[in-house]
């Protein structure tokens, strides 16, 4: 709809396009087993290879869990990108207004009272329908919390002050899992524990199925809601006086922006700062607020970006894994801070 | 005119704000028409209600009760998107949305007319351009929003509501925070646009003066609630405009059309002559001294003003004297000097 951006910002597309194809390649390649890279291609590509380990671990391990970063980083900075839109808040961003949280609470739910699905070692072991209601229930427990700061929203016009509610209503899911945990047998515990800190590798076979099905959707409605997300940078007022129903505008991206944060934190744990951190690289890179452009390009950066925290966090040439909630924070924490001190005015000011 | 023509109406439109407990008036029983090709002016002190009236006729606040109508339908039978069509709005929120350039953000004005993803027709352009033309924009077009000044801001926005292409705009302040030359400009432009174009445009303004020189028509609020509508130099003549603006240390004057800080000095004893231009500046600083001005020319003191090629010249004439002076300070200290220390009688004010 509007004008296409800087004219000289074009190079920018086509290079985040080529780094996400060179890093999904190189995460593929890389790993704590060595596998030659010509014999990687040959997996790839025709499926065969006379290492049976080896095909083993490329088809099983290191595919899926490059398509989970390349799903988990669209998803998690397209629903970042929805957020400080919609709460026209710079700071807004699936964990920092308390939505992972929230869906750490369906999970908990899930994990801890379930009973037999529940029985849960790791998600990969939960059943098809299991896997359909944990991210039924994450995506439930986002949606709540997002209503929920949606409603303190239309009274709190403060950017700051929202941000603090939103901690808070984190604090308070978390503190609900808290007791959960207290009253839990010691086996359910560990399984959410490590849950909590975040794995692009437990999602194979119909996991990666519902995971790619869920993303997909919520990136579609993401895609859909682009017009109106462009009529809201100019304020509710004006997005209303030109004819949007901000009711159902405000719900499609509900949806949207719960399935997206759900799904992702229910298989891969929550994952802080990308939803936060990636819209604003996206912005100033491209130097434009069109949605239409923003939208595809955010969940460009947020694959090469997830894709390289990945690669990071298996540490190439050791045998350690670290967790992947640990890379996103080190690298994302920082560019907050940056976005902090670039706009003194951070109250009132937006995108 | 009938009825039919009018791009606004309201019928017995009651305006107010309604919490769970009690409802709160601001003005009932409102009976308002507004035509096309006209410029209205809606004035009134503050705290009157003029923001909630313009909320209410742009559909973004629910009436107490009444009827409005725009273009002939109900407001509330209308879907979103056919009142963008009718009604667009400029209002006196902030964009924070800094990374829009001026261009996109008049493009948004476009948003009730274009599919879901927002895609341009040639239509669209056109409307864009027509837009931006009349709108008198064009050379802010690839600026950032944050980079505008408030008055090219306010343009931008104007100009976002033309791309909006309705037959009705309404305005809430769109000169506050403009310092004189934009404001006078604002209202200039929103004048022509009114006669070029046959929109019906209403504006809620505090600037009387302006509002007197520009508008067709308008509507005073007061206070209490009620709504007097005119000519503006009805308003004047019929003693409305002091009835609103009613305050003490405030005098409206009929003859300028203008308020002023100083009432009138009760002694008249300055007749004043000359050009237009002086006595008009002359009758300014003298009111500020406090001293009044006689209509008629028996008055005890007479200031004859002059424009020559040096520049303007005063004659004091009292009591048979004439002194000649060549500036508006030196006329006011030797005025103060002269009845100072006159005797008890001829003392001023």
């Amino acid at each position: 709809m509007m004008a296409a951006a800087n004219q000289n910002r074009k190079w920018v597309l086509p290079v985040l396009g080529v780094l996400a194809v060179a890093l999904f390649a190189l995460d593929v390649m890389l790993g704590s087993v060595k596998i030659p890279f010509n014999e990687v291609f040959r997996i790839v590509f025709s499926g065969e290879s006379e290492n049976r380990a080896w095909l083993l671990i490329v088809e099983k391990i290191r595919l899926p869990k490059a398509t989970t970063a390349i799903l988990a980083g669209c998803g998690l900075s397209v629903s970042g990108l929805q957020m400080q839109t919609l709460f026209r808040n710079p700071l807004a961003g699936p964990s920092e207004l308390g939505i992972t949280a929230g869906a750490g609470l369906g999970v908990a739910s899930v994990m801890l009272v379930g009973g037999s699905s529940a029985s849960v070692y790791a998600i990969s072991q939960l059943g098809i329908s299991g896997s359909w209601l944990i991210v039924a229930m994450a995506s439930l427990g986002s949606a709540l919390v997002l209503a929920l700061i949606l409603l303190i929203a239309g009274r709190i016009r403060d950017n700051v002050i929202l941000l603090i509610v939103g901690v808070m209503i984190g604090t308070i899911t978390l503190s609900v899992i808290s007791i959960w945990q207290y009253f839990s047998q010691p086996e359910q515990l560990q399984e959410y524990i490590m849950w909590t800190f975040g794995s692009l590798g437990g999602v194979t076979g119909y996991h990666l199925y519902v995971l790619a099905g869920v993303v997909s959707a919520g990136m579609l409605l993401a895609y859909i809601s682009s017009k109106s997300l462009n009529a809201l940078l100019l304020g509710e007022n004006y997005a209303r006086s030109m004819g949007l129903s901000i009711g159902r505008t405000r719900l499609v991206i509900m949806a949207s922006t719960s399935l997206l944060t759900g799904s992702i934190t229910a298989f891969c744990g929550p994952i802080g700062f990308i939803g936060i951190a990636i819209p604003h690289i996206t912005r100033s890179l491209l130097g434009t607020a069109n949605h239409r452009i923003l939208i595809p390009a955010t969940a460009l950066t947020g694959t090469v970006l997830m894709l390289a925290c990945d690669i990071i966090a298996q540490m190439p040439g050791t045998q350690t894994v670290i967790p992947i909630n640990v890379v996103t924070s080190l690298l994302g924490a920082p560019v907050v801070i940056w976005i902090i001190i670039q706009r003194n005015n951070l109250r009132s000011s937006f995108s | 005119m009938s009825s039919i023509s009018a791009i606004l109406e309201t019928r017995a439109l009651k305006i107010g704000y309604r919490s769970k407990k009690n409802i709160r008036n601001v003005a009932d029983n409102l009976n308002l028409r507004l035509m096309p090709g006209q410029l209205v002016c809606l004035l009134g002190s503050n705290g009157a209600g003029k923001s909630t009236l313009m909320r209410t006729l742009s559909g973004l606040q629910p009436m107490l009760g009444g009827e409005v109508y725009i273009d002939g339908e109900l407001l509330s039978n209308l879907k979103p998107t056919e009142l963008a069509r009718k009604l667009s709005v400029v209002l006196t929120d902030r964009i924070e949305a800094g990374n829009l350039t001026a261009r996109e953000v008049i493009t948004l004005g476009r948003t009730p007319y274009t599919g879901w993803l927002g895609a341009l027709t040639d239509i669209d352009h056109e409307k864009i351009s027509e837009g931006i033309r009349s709108g008198g924009v064009e050379d802010l077009l690839d600026r950032h929003i944050h980079q505008l000044s408030d008055g090219e801001r306010q343009k931008v926005m104007l100009a976002r509501a033309l791309v909006q292409d309705t037959p009705l705009i309404l305005l809430d302040e769109p000169t506050a925070h403009l310092d004189l030359p934009n404001r006078v400009e604002m209202m200039r432009l929103l004048h022509v646009l009114a006669r070029q174009t046959g929109k019906a445009i209403l504006l809620s303004t505090h600037e009387l003066d302006l509002a007197l020189q520009t508008a067709d028509e308008v509507w005073l609020m007061s206070a209490g609630g009620a709504l007097i509508t005119g000519v503006p130099e009805d308003l004047v003549l019929n003693g409305s405009f002091e009835a609103v603006f009613a305050k003490s240390n405030l005098f409206f004057d009929r003859t300028t059309g203008s308020f002023h800080i100083h009432t009138p000095g009760e002694n008249h004893k300055f007749y004043l002559e000359g050009d237009e231009k002086s006595v008009f500046w002359t009758k300014r600083a003298l009111q500020r001294e406090g001293w009044g001005i006689s209509r008629y020319r028996d008055a005890a003191c007479v200031i004859a003003s002059r424009d020559n090629d040096k520049g303007a010249v005063w004659e004091i004439s009292l009591h048979g004297k004439t002194t000649q002076v060549t500036s508006m300070q030196a006329l006011i200290l030797n005025l103060r000097l002269l009845f100072s220390d006159n005797s008890g009688g001829e003392r001023l004010s």
